[in-house]
C-alpha cells in the first residue's frame, strides 16, 4: 500500500514538473443533440475525425490539435456559456461552432469580447454582415441560395413564384432575404405560406398555392423533416411545376425522407460535396471532396452531408491559418484568417478580406436536381 | 441568540455568494455561478406558487419570455432604459398573469396547469412568428445596461462575468428575502392554510380565489425578472426562453431541491443548473444520468433535497 502511494506520489510529481508538450487548443460548441442534431452530429463527427487524422499526421509544425467539444443543444444560453467555458477554462486560441443562426449569436459575442477567432457553421446573412474583428463564417447566406435559385428560374422563363416556407430560425430568415432579392431578378412572389416544422401535413398550404392564378414555380425554404413533407404532399398533389427547395436539405436524408418518386425533378442549389462524383477532373474542389467524403463515409459509415462540410471547411480554414501565421496566438490566427486566398474547401473556394468575411461568391453553389433518386448538375 | 430559520437562510445565502469567489480557478464560473442565480430566481416564485399555493404552472417560461423581450425592444421601440424595461416587463407580467389567472383561478383543481401551459405556449408562438417585432427564432440582441461602466467610472472595475454574478446574487438575496417574509406574513400564513385545505381555508373565511391570484402573480414576476436578467447577461435572446422545456425546467429544479423551500428551491437550481456542466465528460450520457438523479432523488428524498435532509437532520439530534 506504502508503495503504491508513493509511487503515485511521484508520478504525480513528474507529471507536474514536465511541461504539458506544446499543444494548441481549439474549442467548438455544437448542437450535437436536439432539434437541430442533424446538423451539428456530422459537424462534431467531422472536426473530431479530422483532429486525429491530423495529429496522427503530426499535427502543424510538430505541434498536436487539442479539440474541446462540447454539445449546447440548439439552446443559444448554453452557448453562451460553452464559449465562455471554452476561453476562460479551457484557454482556446480559437472556436468553431454555432450549428444555429441563434448559438452563433450567442458565441459570437463572448468571441468578440475576449477577441478569440471564431468560424460559425451557421447560414444567416447577420452573422458577417456588418464584419465582426473576429467572426468569420463557411457556409453560404441564404441570401445567396436566393439568388442561385431565382438565376435558374430566370434562365428557365419563370418570373411568377409561390413560396412555402417553415416558421423555424433557418426557413423564417431565408423567407426574408428571397423575398427582398426577388425583384432584382425580377421574380414575383404571387404566393406566401409558411407552415409550423412541426405540422404533419401542408396540404391545405400547397393546395392555396396551387390555386393561385399564375404560379409557375414553388419554392420551399426550410429543413428538417418539414421540406421532406411539403415534397411528399406536392407529389400527392401533383402539381405540375418546377420545385424548388433551398441548401438546407442538401443530403441524402432528406432523399430517402421525402421518397424518391416524390424527390424527381426537384432543384436545389448545393455544394460540390454531394455531386462529388460528377466534378470535372481539373475542378480545384475535386481532390478535396474525393479526400474527406472517402475519410469521412469510411470512419463513420454514412454517406457524407453538406453540414459535415462546412465543419470541414472551417476546420482547414483554421488550420490553414494557423500554419500561415506560425503562431497560435488568437490576434495572428484572426489576421491569417482573414488573409486567406484561394482555399478551396468542400463548399466553395475560399477568399476572405477585411470586408468579406464570408469569402464565397455564388460560383460556389451548383445547381443540383435529383434524378432517379440520386444528384445530378444541372448545367 | 438563536437566528430565526429566515434570517439563517439570508445569512447561508449571502456568505455562499460572497465567499464561493475565492475557489473559483477561472472566469467561467462567475457565468455559471450568475446562471444559477437566474434561475433560482424563477424558482423562488414557483416555491411561492406551488410550495405555498398549491397551484402548478406549467407556463411560466411565457413570463420569463415577457421580460426578456420587453429588454430586447423596449430600449429600442421606446427609448426606454433597459433598467427600466425590466420594470416594465415585470408590470406587463403581472398584468397577464391577473388576466389569467383571476377567471381560472376561482375554480379548484388544477385548471391552472392546463391555462397556463396554453399561455406559454401562446407567448412562445407570439415571440416566433411575429418577425417584424422580434426577428423571429434566430433571436435579437439586447442593449447593453450600463451600469457596469458606471461602476468603473466609480473605481469599482470589475469583468463582465464579475458583474453579473454579483448583480444576479443581489437580485436573488432580495427576490430570497421577499420570499421569506412574505411566508412569515399573514398572506403567506394563509397561503399556505389554503394548501393544507381549501375547504378549511374558507370555512374560516379566507378569499380563496384572491389569494391564489396574489400568488400567481407575485411568481410571474420573479420569473419575468429572471428573464430579463438573463437577457441582459446573454445580450441576446431567442425564444427559447419562453419556450416550454424552460417552463418544465423551473418546476423541476423546484420540486428537486423542495418545492416548499426557499432554500430548496435554490439548491435545485444549483444542482440543475451546475449537473450539465459537470457531466459534459459523459457526453451523450449526460442526459441519462441527469434523469437518473431525478429519478433517486425523488424516490429516496420525496419532499425535495432540502427538505427530506433537515428533517433527517432533525430526527438524529433527538
Amino acid at each position: 500500500m506504502r508503495n503504491l502511494l508513493t509511487t503515485a506520489a511521484t508520478a504525480a510529481l513528474v507529471a507536474l514538473a514536465v511541461p504539458a508538450l506544446a499543444e494548441i487548443r481549439i474549442g467548438a460548441s455544437l448542437s450535437a443533440t436536439g432539434p437541430a442534431a442533424f446538423l451539428g452530429d456530422p459537424e462534431l463527427r467531422t472536426l473530431e475525425m479530422l483532429v486525429a487524422d491530423l495529429n496522427a499526421k503530426g499535427g502543424i509544425d510538430g505541434e498536436k490539435i487539442k479539440l474541446v467539444a462540447y454539445d449546447d443543444g440548439g439552446d443559444p444560453n448554453k452557448a453562451r456559456t460553452f464559449a465562455t467555458r471554452l476561453i476562460e477554462d479551457d484557454e482556446v486560441v480559437a472556436i468553431i461552432g454555432g450549428t444555429t443562426t441563434g448559438t452563433t449569436m450567442s458565441i459570437l459575442a463572448v468571441a468578440e469580447e475576449a477577441k478569440i477567432p471564431f468560424i460559425s457553421l451557421a447560414g444567416a446573412i447577420d452573422i458577417i454582415d456588418p464584419v465582426k474583428p473576429f467572426t468569420f463564417k463557411t457556409p453560404h447566406t441564404d441570401r445567396m441560395a436566393c439568388q442561385k435559385i431565382f438565376e435558374d428560374m430566370r434562365k428557365r422563363g419563370i418570373g411568377r413564384i409561390g413560396m412555402i416556407s417553415g416558421t423555424d430560425g433557418f426557413g423564417a430568415s431565408m423567407q426574408a432575404q428571397c423575398k427582398k432579392v426577388a425583384p432584382d431578378y425580377g421574380i414575383e412572389i404571387v404566393a406566401d405560406e409558411t407552415y409550423d416544422p412541426r405540422d404533419a401535413d401542408m396540404t391545405a398550404q400547397l393546395t392555396k398555392i396551387k390555386g393561385t392564378a399564375g404560379v409557375q414555380a414553388v419554392l420551399n425554404p426550410g429543413f428538417g423533416q418539414g421540406p421532406a413533407i411539403v415534397t411528399r404532399n406536392y407529389w400527392q398533389l401533383a402539381i405540375d411545376l418546377p420545385f424548388y427547395q433551398s441548401h438546407g436539405v442538401a443530403s441524402d436524408g432528406f432523399i430517402q425522407l421525402a421518397g424518391i418518386e416524390a424527390v424527381e425533378g426537384v432543384r436545389l442549389p448545393g455544394t460540390a460535396l454531394l455531386v462529388a462524383d460528377l466534378l470535372a477532373a481539373d475542378d480545384p474542389q475535386k481532390p478535396l471532396v474525393d479526400a474527406y467524403k472517402a475519410m469521412f463515409e469510411s470512419k463513420t459509415g454514412t454517406p457524407v452531408s453538406t453540414f459535415g462540410g462546412y465543419a470541414h471547411d472551417a476546420f482547414l480554414i483554421m488550420t490553414d491559418a494557423i500554419t500561415r501565421a506560425g503562431s497560435a496566438e488568437p490576434a495572428a490566427i484572426r489576421d491569417a484568417i482573414e488573409a486567406t486566398a484561394g482555399l478551396a474547401g468542400t463548399t466553395g473556394v475560399y477568399t476572405f478580406s477585411p470586408e468579406d468575411h464570408l469569402g464565397l461568391d455564388l460560383s460556389a453553389f451548383r445547381m443540383l436536381e435529383i434524378r432517379g433518386g440520386t444528384w445530378t448538375l444541372v448545367e | 441568540m438563536r437566528l430565526t430559520p429566515k434570517s439563517a437562510t439570508l445569512l447561508i445565502l449571502v456568505a455562499l455568494i460572497a465567499l464561493a469567489p475565492v475557489f473559483f480557478p477561472s472566469g467561467f464560473y462567475y457565468r455559471v455561478g450568475a446562471l444559477v442565480f437566474v434561475n433560482a430566481l424563477a424558482v423562488t416564485g414557483i416555491v411561492i406558487l406551488t410550495g405555498w399555493a398549491g397551484q402548478i404552472s406549467l407556463g411560466h417560461a411565457g413570463f420569463a419570455g415577457i421580460g426578456a423581450y420587453a429588454c430586447a425592444l423596449a430600449p429600442v421601440h421606446w427609448g426606454i432604459h433597459p433598467a427600466l424595461s425590466v420594470l416594465l416587463g415585470a408590470a406587463a407580467s403581472a398584468v397577464l398573469a391577473w388576466l389569467v389567472g383571476r377567471p381560472i383561478l376561482r375554480l379548484k383543481g388544477y385548471y391552472l396547469a392546463v391555462a397556463s401551459l396554453g399561455m406559454g405556449i401562446l407567448i412562445s408562438m407570439v415571440l416566433n412568428n411575429e418577425r417584424a417585432l422580434t426577428r423571429g427564432p434566430d433571436g435579437i440582441g439586447v442593449p447593453e445596461l450600463g451600469l457596469r461602466a458606471v461602476l468603473k467610472d466609480a473605481g469599482l472595475g470589475l469583468s463582465n462575468g464579475q458583474f453579473w454574478y454579483f448583480l444576479c446574487g443581489i437580485a436573488l438575496v432580495v427576490g430570497a428575502w421577499a420570499a421569506l417574509n412574505l411566508r412569515d406574513s399573514a398572506t403567506g400564513r394563509a397561503l399556505r392554510a389554503l394548501h393544507g385545505s381549501e375547504v378549511a381555508a374558507r370555512t374560516v373565511g379566507m378569499d380563496v380565489a384572491r389569494l391564489k391570484l396574489q400568488a400567481f402573480v407575485i411568481s410571474a414576476v420573479y420569473a419575468s425578472v429572471s428573464g430579463s436578467l438573463l437577457a441582459l447577461q446573454n445580450r441576446f435572446i431567442t425564444p427559447d426562453v419562453a419556450g416550454f422545456l424552460h417552463s418544465v425546467e423551473m418546476v423541476t429544479m423546484a420540486v428537486l431541491g423542495g418545492v416548499g423551500s426557499v432554500a430548496g428551491g435554490i439548491f435545485g437550481a444549483a444542482v440543475l443548473t451546475l449537473l450539465p456542466q459537470v457531466l459534459t465528460v459523459l457526453a451523450e450520457y449526460e442526459q441519462l444520468v441527469l434523469g437518473a438523479v431525478m429519478v433517486l432523488v425523488m424516490i429516496f428524498l420525496r419532499e425535495g433535497i432540502v427538505p427530506s435532509m433537515l428533517r433527517k437532520g432533525r430526527r438524529r439530534e433527538e
